[in-house]
Order: structure tokens, then sequence, then C-alpha cells
């Protein structure tokens, strides 16, 4: 069969023959640029767990000084673990050139990277940490984690794959387009990585890089704002794709109130890209202009740094930059957490057998939390000055984006009820994530309102709230969606007893991270502090905390170590999953092989005929109906 | 492999794959250039003193420069219908008089910075330039970017006429879009940074 038999097929139910009969692509076109959503949402998942692990051990390394400020850093108990992992992942996956093998050598990079950070004089003289390093880690870990981490892990990596699954198209609208984004993001994170090795180290102004003092910074700060701007550029790319797609080539049957859940999800995320993610784009052009060409967008007159006066003209505002980050970064939040719902209510779904309590209502939170999050980003911005009428308009909005936020929750957990749960690996994650999100957003509350923001404000507060939200919350919907779909992209099951120790391990060691951080700052505790708070008379009670923290964090790098074992073992040893082996109602499960054939996904376009969680039909004789089953009613 | 309604468009949603990517990105872009506007205004009123554009940039070239982007949005127009109307030799002469109009554009535009340059104006000068210069340099930028997508358009991108003309057209029909964009903008900033 020639390639010109398809050449002018345009509807997609036309397409019946098996599309894998292709020509045979070169290894640099099937497996580096690729065109195919699938291997390309491989590349995102694979490059964000890498960049994940990366922010991890940064901050693992900060929480070294924090336990133990002054004391040298042990660089042998670091390295040889993360060696260790690296080695083991090459030894499972064999020398040949796999996935593994690159992933297992990227580790010992990783391990090598920390020898050198660790014996650098202008980092760690004699080990011990220097200020402005801890710093640079500080704002390091942010930036990677946010942008370089869970984002594209949730959108990048599982939106790519099982978003046109799910709505049973072929591939994504643009899948040049798609290549191209994910080859942006791939520069931008190297670009983020080369900036520990400028003059002066990586950018250390945080990850909010607030002016003026991100203007003066050292060179790093450049450096940031250009890998910034090919983030940016990425996601632009990848959200216009992800909405064409879903408003495109959803298959026959497929109206948007039977899309799954998941895909909802994915739909405001990307419009929340696509729109939030420009103005910061301006705001790095600006800083960008104020660092090279000398402009004074953010810079005030008359500034004196070390005891000279700043040759800019001044002028400029540097609460401009604040409203223009977090125009972006508060929609960012909702990016963050919005796929993560998704992922949820599927596993939730799926592992109850029942539908999900309050579908339509879920759906019209979700848009509404979409539209909400533009107008609430003032929130963060209490403690500025900028006056009691903005700050009240702020605070109400905040209130009320908490409503759509807790009704989406509510469903969730009303869905459990009277089911008969299946308790796996994906669903004890999904589970975990309905309090640990819980926490995170009711500790939210008494930050967006500005009367008790005064107190907590620039807290450990701050940052035990917003981990609640992103680490036991985004990250174990995560862990829940990679358990839940690795099946499908393997053909194999993670390994049950390693997964709920990997589970188990994890949900213990996060309370230990991130509630004594809630304490800590209710007790007054600044974040960004180098020593932990140690010279604070007020923080002496709740010191000892940073050891039990610290240890956390250790610890659960060890049952992390566990996870990164079973994905690579059970990638070829795993129990096979035959078809459809959690026996789900969506396309991604009920209409594609295991895995899905190459190029086209699907041996025949399927076609819809219902919701998307039809589980336990009475007078069935099985407990779901996929969407693409017409049954005799 | 062909990815449905990449030619022609879904009935439902009465369009085809890449015009529904291009006015997101449009959107996008409106984004982007709106915190820009957004900025300035913030930043002029926060001023003590900001000068009149009038009294500081030259109005009577700008004005040339606006009456040639408009033209080139009418001429990028016409390119289009000849193709709608199966005149590829139209096409081509409409085509190359957009880029044409482009090319004039960053000339006079360059004239323009030249002038700033040698009376000593630059962006770290005042706030006032510092708008100026990164507003019409990033619009400069997409004028470019434009410029580059209708010359490929209309040299060896157009080989597509022969063997899929519909989908051509689309693609210079999307061009055209953004093009129209671009020419937007500068209406949008020649009366705001050049007139008030």
């Amino acid at each position: 069969m020639s390639i010109d038999a398809h050449a002018r097929v345009h509807a997609p139910t036309v397409l019946s023959h098996p599309p894998a009969q292709h020509a045979e692509l070169g290894f640099w076109r099937k497996y580096v640029f690729s065109t195919d959503h699938k291997v390309i949402g491989i590349q995102y998942t694979l490059t964000a767990l890498l960049f994940l692990l990366f922010g991890f051990t940064l901050m693992m390394m900060m929480r070294w000084q924090l336990a133990r400020p002054g004391e040298p850093f042990p660089t042998l108990q670091f390295v040889v673990p993360l060696a260790a992992i690296g080695a083991i992942v090459v030894l499972i996956s064999g020398f040949r050139p796999k996935v593994g093998t690159v992933v297992g050598v990227l580790l010992l990079v990783f391990a090598a990277f920390v020898y050198w950070v660790a014996s650098g004089e202008e980092r760690m003289p004699d080990g011990v940490m220097l200020p402005e390093f801890y710093n640079q880690l500080g704002a390091m870990h942010g930036t990677i984690m946010v942008f370089l981490g869970v984002v594209p892990l949730a959108v990048g990596g599982f939106g790519n794959y099982i978003m046109p699954l799910q709505i049973g198209a072929i591939d994504m609208a643009f899948p040049k387009i798609n290549m191209m984004s994910y080859w942006t993001f791939f520069l931008g994170g190297v670009t983020m990585l080369i900036s520990f090795f400028v003059p002066g180290g990586a950018a250390n102004s945080g990850w909010t890089s607030y002016a003026p003092l991100s203007v003066i910074a050292t060179a790093g700060q450049t450096v940031w704002l250009i890998g910034m701007v090919l983030l940016i550029t990425s996601s632009l790319l990848g959200s216009v794709n992800f909405i064409t797609t879903i408003v495109q080539l959803r298959t026959r049957g497929l109206s948007f109130f039977r899309l799954p859940f998941f895909v909802w999800a994915q739909f405001v995320t990307s419009f929340l890209l696509l729109l939030a993610f420009p103005p910061l784009e301006a705001a790095g052009i600006m800083q960008l202009m104020d660092r090279i060409a000398g402009t004074s967008f953010f810079m005030p007159a008359g500034l004196i740094v070390s005891g000279q006066i700043q040759p800019n003209a001044g002028g400029g505002s540097p609460l401009l930059w604040q409203h223009l980050f977090w125009f972006l970064a508060h929609p960012e939040v909702y990016v963050l957490i919005l796929p993560a719902m998704g992922i949820v209510a599927e596993v939730i779904a799926n592992n109850t057998r029942k539908p999900i309590w309050g579908y339509k209502s879920m759906v019209y939170s979700i848009i509404f939390l979409g539209f909400m999050s533009f107008v609430v980003w003032a929130h963060h911005m209490f403690m500025t000055g900028m006056g009691t009428a903005i700050s009240a308009f702020f605070q109400a909005t905040t209130m009320i984006i908490s409503i759509p936020s807790v009704i989406i929750l509510s469903c969730l957990f009303i869905s459990l009820y009277g089911g008969s749960i299946r308790f796996n690996t994906p669903m004890l994650f999904a589970l975990a994530f309905l309090p640990m999100f819980g926490i995170g957003g009711l500790t939210g509350l008494p930050l967006g309102l500005a009367s008790s923001d005064i107190h907590l404000h620039d807290t450990y507060y701050v940052i035990g709230h917003f981990h609640y939200v992103v680490a036991p919350g985004t990250l174990f919907a995560l862990f829940a969606g990679i358990y839940y779909w690795f099946p499908k992209i393997t053909g194999r099951r993670l390994n049950e007893t390693l997964g709920k120790i990997h589970f188990f391990g994890s949900f213990v060691c996060m309370n230990f991270i991130f509630f004594p951080m809630l304490i800590q700052g209710l007790a007054g505790v600044s974040r960004r502090l180098y020593d932990g708070g140690q010279q604070y008379a007020h923080a002496q009670g709740v010191l000892y905390l940073n050891e039990v923290m610290s240890v956390a964090a250790w610890v659960m790098a060890g049952f992390q170590f566990v996870f990164i074992f079973n994905l690579f073992w059970s990638a070829r040893r795993g129990k096979e999953a035959g078809e459809n082996p959690w026996e789900a109602t969506t396309l991604d499960w009920a209409a594609t092989p295991t895995p899905p054939v190459p190029h086209g996904n699907f041996e025949k376009i399927p076609e819809v005929y219902r919701g998307p969680y039809e589980y336990s039909l009475p007078n069935q004789a099985k407990d779901y109906a996929p969407q693409n089953e017409l049954t005799e009613a | 492999m062909q990815i449905p309604y990449t030619v022609m468009a879904r009935p439902d949603t009465g369009v085809y794959n890449a015009k529904a990517g291009i006015w997101l990105f449009l959107a996008s872009e409106v984004m982007l250039f709106g915190a820009l506007f957004t900025s300035y205004i913030l930043l002029r009123v926060g001023a003590p003193t900001w000068p009149h554009g009038y009294e500081e940039l030259n109005v009577p070239l700008a004005t040339l420069n606006t009456a040639i982007l408009i033209t080139s949005s009418v001429t990028m127009v016409m390119s289009w219908a000849s193709l709608m109307m199966k005149n590829f030799k139209r096409y081509k002469l409409f085509m190359a008089l957009t880029i044409l109009c482009g090319l004039i554009f960053l000339i006079v535009k360059g004239f323009e910075y030249e002038h700033k340059f040698a009376a000593g104006h630059f962006p770290s000068t005042s706030n006032f330039f510092a708008v100026y210069f990164t507003l019409t340099g990033l619009h400069g930028l997409h004028v470019i970017g434009g410029m580059i997508v209708n010359a490929y358009l209309w040299g060896p991108g157009s080989k597509m006429w022969k063997t899929d003309p519909q989908r051509f057209t689309n693609r210079v029909e999307v061009a055209g879009l953004y093009w129209h964009f671009v020419d937007l903008v500068w209406i949008f900033l020649f009366p705001s940074l050049y007139l008030l």
C-alpha cells in the first residue's frame, strides 16, 4: 500500500486501514526528532522526571544547610546513592542504547554534577555552603520544579500521550509544532542548567525574580531570562496545539460533555498557558532590556547598591514586575493543579467502578476556575502597600475561587461513597491526593485574607501551603497517572509491591517534610533564610524541626529510588498487562491496542456512543461500558 | 497518515486546524502586546513628567509608515483573493508587493532609529525611549517574522499551488491573518507612541 492512498483522506472515519504500514522511519526520526505525539509524550515525561529529580537534589542540598548550618557538606553520602541508582538503571536496561541506558547515564551525570558543585571553592569552600550559593539553589529549585518538572510532566507528558488517545485522534493537530515545542523546552532546560556554569553562578533572586534585586544580580539572571523566554515559547506552541486538537480532532460522537474529565483539565490548562504566559514574556523582555540595554522599566531612580548609585535613568516601578509576574504565576498554580485533578478523576472513576459524581458540575467548576485564576494574582502582593481597596478586591476574588476547587474536590470525595474500591497503587496515590490537596487548599485561605496574611506572609507557612498543593498534591496525582498509564505505554504493569512501598514511604515522608513548615511559619520563621532561622529568638522553639524535615526529605529520596528501579525493571520484567488491564471505559484503554499503533494510534478510528464513565451498569454482562461500544439497550 | 481537517473545515466548528491555531496564537499575541501597553500606561501615569510623542519622535515618517503598512495589508488580502480566483500570477505580484511594503517599513524604521541614536537617544536615556524602542523593536521583529513567512510562501513554498492548491490558499490566508495582526499592533502603536 502506498502513502498516496491516504493522501486525500480528510474525514477520520474513512481511515480504515492500519496506518502503521508506512515506510519505517530511521532511528533519528523515530526516537529523537519524532512527530508522533506518543514519542514526544515519553520524551517530555522522562525529561521532566529527570528535572524533578534534579530539583529535588538541589533541595536536599539546601536541607543539609538548614539542618546543620555551617557544617561541611557530606559529599559522598549524596553522590554515591545517585551514582548507584544510575548504575543500577544502566544494568537493568542493558548496555545497548536504550531509553533506560540514557536515563541511567544521565543519573551518573547528576552525581558528577553534585560532586562538582560541592567541590567548588566559590560555592562551598571546605564543604561549607556560601549564602550566595544557597540563594542559587533556592531560585533554581523553584524554577526547575515548576517550569521544567511539574508542568512539562503534567501537560507535555500526560497531555501529549493520553489526550489524543482519549479523544480518538490519530495524532495532535500540528505534529511538527509538537516536536518543536519539545525541543524548545529542551533548549530552555539546557539553558537553565548552563546558568550554573556562568560567572557568579545561576540565578539567585528566587524563582519570582523580583526587581530591582534581579536587575542588579549576576549574569546567571540573564541566562535565566533567556531560558524562560524559550520555555514560554515552548508552552505557547504546546497550548495552541492542545486546544486545536481538542476542538478539531474529537472523533465522531465525542461531544464536549462526553469528554473524559482529564481532557477537560488539559483544555482549560492550555488556555491558561496560552493567555497567562505572554505577559511574563513581556516582563522577561523588559527585564532583559533593563539588564542589557540599561533601561529602567523596573528600576527606581537613585538606587544605591553597595554604596554606589546605579546608573539607570530611573522612573521605573519594581511593583510592575510583581504584577506582571503574578499575572502569569497565579494561573500557573492552576496549570500545576488542574491536570492533576484530571488524572485523579480518571483513576477514581476507574477504581471505584462508579460514574464520577457530579461530572457536569466539575466541568463547569473547572471552566470557572480557569476564568477566575486570571483575577486573583495580587493576593501575592498584599504586603506591597498597593492599597486597601485593591487588597479588598483581590481578597474577595480569592475567596470566590476557592468555591470551584471545593466543588471539584467534594465531587471526587462523594464519588468514593458506596463504591467497591480497588486499592491498587494508582488508586492509593489518587486517594492520598484528596486530603493532601485539601490541606494545601485550606491552608491557603488565611494567606488569601489580607489581615491574616500580614502575619503569615513570607514565612515558612507559605512554603508549607504551596508545597502541600504541589508536592503531595500534584506530584501524587502524577504518580497515580504514571502507575495508571504505564501499562498503556510499555504493555507491562509496574510492580505492585514496590509501588506500595513507594506510596506509603512517600506519603509519610511528605507529611514530615511539609507539616513542620506550617508550624514554623506560624511561629514566624521567615522563608529564604540561609541558616534556617538560627539567629532569631522567636525561631528557637521550632528550630529542632529543621532536622526532622531534612531527615524526612533524605529518607523520601530513598523511596524515590524504589520508584526509579520499579520503572525500569518493570519495563522489561513486569507482569504483562493485556489489552485493558484496568477495565476502563475511556478510548485510550478501550479503543487502542496496548501499546497503541506507532503512527495513527488506532486500528480503526473509534466512534463514541456514550459518556466517559459508564461503570456498574445494571443488567449487563460486564460492569463497564466503553465509550466506543454500542450496546443493545 | 493524514491528520483530519488540515485542508477542509470541520463541519461543526467551521474552521480548518491551522485557522483555529492561528486565532489562538493571535490571542496570546494580544496578551503579549497587551501586557506591554499596560506597562506603558502604568509607567506613564506614574511618572512626574513624560514627554509628548510628537515632541520627540518623527510624526511625518511614522505617518508614512502607517500608510505603507496599511497598503501591505490590502495587498495581502489581494494576494489571497487572487488565489481564490485561481490567478497564481496575480498572487505572486501582490505577495511580492506585500513583502516590499514590509521592507520599506523596516527601512523607514531604520532611518528613525538612526536619527534617534545620532541625537543621543538610547533606550537607557529615559523611560519614554525605553518604551519606544522596546515596543517598536518587538513590533519590528514581528514584521520580520511575517516577511520571512511571506517570502517562503512567495518563493519555495508556492510549489504547493501545483500539488495542493486548497491547502496553499489556506496557508496564505493564515499568514494573512498574522500580517493583519501585525498591522493592527502598529495602528495602536502609532497614536499611543507618536501622537499622545
